[in-house]
């Protein structure tokens, strides 16, 4: 029983069951799949489950690179927001070239898409530098860009607003015709695959959890703990660029100062969710991803009985003070000394 | 022997002696860039009008930057406070004492809370205050939605107060004798700027702070409450914030979901500009001040230089960012260059 509840996946399954259970009984219709067709006649799967697999698939995707940021630097990356912003412009902008109502696009979607992987690399290389060559703590170094990103996507397309009016660009973001599932779950999958193969078939999980564990002893051990954490800050880049290709496919146009507005703090509270020390050292990837799925489910369910976006952070911001709390050393001590003590009693009232 | 002195001064001295030069390049570079509007007294003064909260909201972060800690819920406690006191004084009708009280109440309720989380339980300061903004932000919506003016009569007659500032005016274009004015709220912020240079630099908690921020280790053996000074800063940072809350919401007489949207990122670039290491330690509240200073001579700047799409002042404040922290990374590098030798 003890080693369930020690096993680090347990924390995202116990909030999901609670969630799931707090429905249930507000509300069983929150679990209705239904099937219907949208607007161009294709099958289609909607009802509040499918919302959350539609819409946690971002933040899967970027708990995947915040994960490995944390593990590596021990900080956290609150550029992400700022970043998808710069990314998302650049894939509209290569696709719309000067023409911002283009009827047809000026280059392929694979092409805009790899240009904005490239920035998206490019800038999380700007913050990999800061934090690890010039050793700014992660938080402050991607502060630069999180106050400077949204201006700099709004200049790349000069402050206009281009729309692409092709309906593949669409697919993204939205539903593959014939295939009722959305397609952002099927792109999250993928990625998920992917990290999980590196994983598997490369030393990037021990090296990132060495170096976030102590740093000079990996040194001695021969790694390169600046290159790690650089390393971590540009895979969280190519995470950015996806997510981005997403955001900017649902809308197939670009909000410059709401796009991914506060998924920053989505992203860290999924690793935190996952059970993962937000100090940095060891990670477990399956319970950050299935810790996005769960702040969705909790956005939903937020949405569900009427709260308004706006008002949502104050929600989730209780939601990560008693979540860090009670995961932090002194917290978990006192705990487990009163619970000896109670059951200590216990055990001699018994006798 | 000018190289000399450079080496042995403090890192302190260093970085306040750099920021007060940028300052002064700056404002002379305006002089002669952007013609004689920043010459006239009222323009510099101007710049005090409008960033008196800044002022204070800086000053309080430099004081938890110095402990090596961090506050980034400034911006949402201010906006908070100005949507409290703005539907306190409309819709209740109360009077402007008041609404100061709340103000330092709510300002006082974030620093005990944040600074009890960050110093006894010990939680990571970014995540704590993280939280704490988008909880203030969150709740600033929930207190009241829409912007709205306050119209309560004592409040926009101590709003519209000016102090003139003597033998500072200028003759206006009717060849008219204008006086210089500056708003109460940068008289208090000038007062409280004071206030805290001796209390940093003559007082023990003051020395505390920048012990605990040096070298936790020698100070735990050195006897000193580590976890009460890391409190106290924070709890100070909150009043403060409180403060400059108030101040701001008499600059704009307004609450809005959306003030002081980056504030929090304004303070900490200016305290950043001011010399103050994120590292802790090292810090100076007179740099402080000049680093807001030198960041609103920046967006006067980009503003008068036509280049008034919002964008610039976003990237020319983070460029500035970018540059003052690699300045502080290589004087630690200096630092740890001078410990070997």
């Amino acid at each position: 029983m003890s080693k369930i509840f020690r096993n680090q996946i347990f924390i995202p399954i116990a909030a999901l069951l609670l969630l799931a259970v707090f429905n249930l009984i507000m509300d069983p219709s929150f679990f209705k799949i239904t099937l219907g067709y949208n607007s161009a006649g294709d099958p289609v799967l909607s009802g509040y489950l499918m919302t959350i697999l539609d819409y946690g698939s971002e933040l899967a995707i970027l708990a995947i690179g915040m994960t490995l940021v944390t593990a590596a630097s021990g900080g956290q990356d609150i550029s992400v927001g700022a970043a998808i912003a710069i990314s998302g412009s650049v894939v509209l902008r290569v696709l719309c070239g000067r023409d911002h109502h283009a009827e047809t696009m000026q280059a392929p979607i694979i092409v805009a898409f790899l240009i904005s992987c490239v920035v998206a690399m490019i800038f999380g290389a700007f913050n990999g530098t800061l934090v690890a060559f010039f050793k700014i703590q992660p938080m402050v170094a991607t502060l630069i860009l999180f106050t400077a990103g949204r201006s700099i996507a709004a200049w790349i397309n000069n402050n206009e607003l281009p729309i692409v009016n092709e309906v593949s660009f669409s697919y993204f973001g939205g539903f593959i015709p014939g295939i009722p599932i959305p397609t952002p779950f099927f792109i999250a999958a993928a990625c998920v695959v992917v990290i999980f193969l590196v994983l598997k078939f490369t030393n990037l999980g021990l090296y990132t959890q060495t170096v976030g564990i102590n740093e000079s002893s990996s040194r001695l051990n021969g790694l390169n703990p600046e290159f790690i954490k650089f390393l971590s800050f540009v895979i969280l880049g190519l995470c950015v660029a996806v997510a981005a290709l997403i955001k900017v496919s649902r809308l197939s146009t670009i909000n410059y100062s709401v796009i991914a507005k506060d998924i920053e703090m989505d992203a860290i509270l999924a690793v935190a969710l996952g059970g993962n020390a937000l100090s940095g050292g060891k990670f477990n990837m399956t319970a950050s991803i299935l810790g996005a799925y769960v702040i969705q489910f909790l956005t939903t369910t937020l949405y569900k009985f009427n709260v308004s976006a706006d008002a949502l952070p104050a929600y989730k911001a209780v939601v990560v003070i008693l979540l860090v709390v009670f995961s932090a050393p002194v917290v978990r001590e006192f705990l487990s000394t009163q619970w000896k003590k109670i059951t200590k009693k216990g055990v001699a009232k018994n006798a | 022997m000018l190289k000399e002195k450079f080496r042995n001064m403090s890192d302190t001295n260093l970085l306040l002696f750099i920021t007060i030069v940028v300052f002064f390049l700056m404002y002379i570079g305006a002089v002669i860039f952007q013609g004689k509007g920043f010459l006239k007294p009222q323009t510099f003064f101007n710049i005090l009008n409008a960033n008196a909260a800044l002022i204070l909201l800086a000053c309080g972060l430099s004081l938890v930057m110095i402990t090596g800690s961090i506050d980034i819920s400034v911006g949402g406690v201010t906006a908070l406070v100005c949507m409290c006191c703005a539907v306190y004084l409309d819709y209740k009708g109360g009077n402007v004492f008041i609404s100061l009280l709340i103000a330092i109440g709510i300002g006082l309720a974030f620093g005990l809370v944040q600074g009890f989380l960050v110093a006894y339980l010990d939680i990571q300061p970014f995540i704590v205050t993280l939280a704490g903004m988008f909880f203030a932000r969150g709740m600033t919506t929930i207190v009241h939605t829409n912007p709205f003016n306050v119209e309560n009569p004592n409040f926009v007659a101590l709003k519209d107060t000016r102090v003139p500032v003597p033998g500072m005016g200028s003759v206006n274009k009717l060849g008219v004798y204008v006086d210089a004015y500056v708003e109460i709220g940068v008289l208090v912020a000038v007062a409280l700027v004071l206030v805290l240079f001796f209390v940093l630099r003559y007082t023990k908690l003051g020395r505390n702070f920048y012990a605990v921020g040096g070298n936790k280790q020698s100070v735990l053996m050195l006897g000193i409450n580590v976890k009460r000074t890391k409190f106290l800063a924070h709890l100070l940072c909150g009043i403060l914030a409180g403060i400059g809350g108030y101040l701001y919401f008499l600059h704009v007489g307004s609450g809005a979901p959306s003030h002081a949207q980056g504030a929090e990122m304004n303070a900490i670039a200016s305290s950043i500009i001011g010399g103050t290491m994120l590292t802790g330690g090292v810090g100076n509240i007179i740099g402080t001040f000049f680093g807001v200073l030198s960041l609103s001579t920046i967006q006067n700047i980009v503003s008068s230089a036509g280049l008034d799409q919002a964008w610039w002042t976003g990237i020319t404040i983070a460029a500035m960012l970018c540059l003052f922290l690699v300045i502080q990374s290589v004087v630690m590098a200096r630092k740890k260059k001078q410990v070997k030798k």
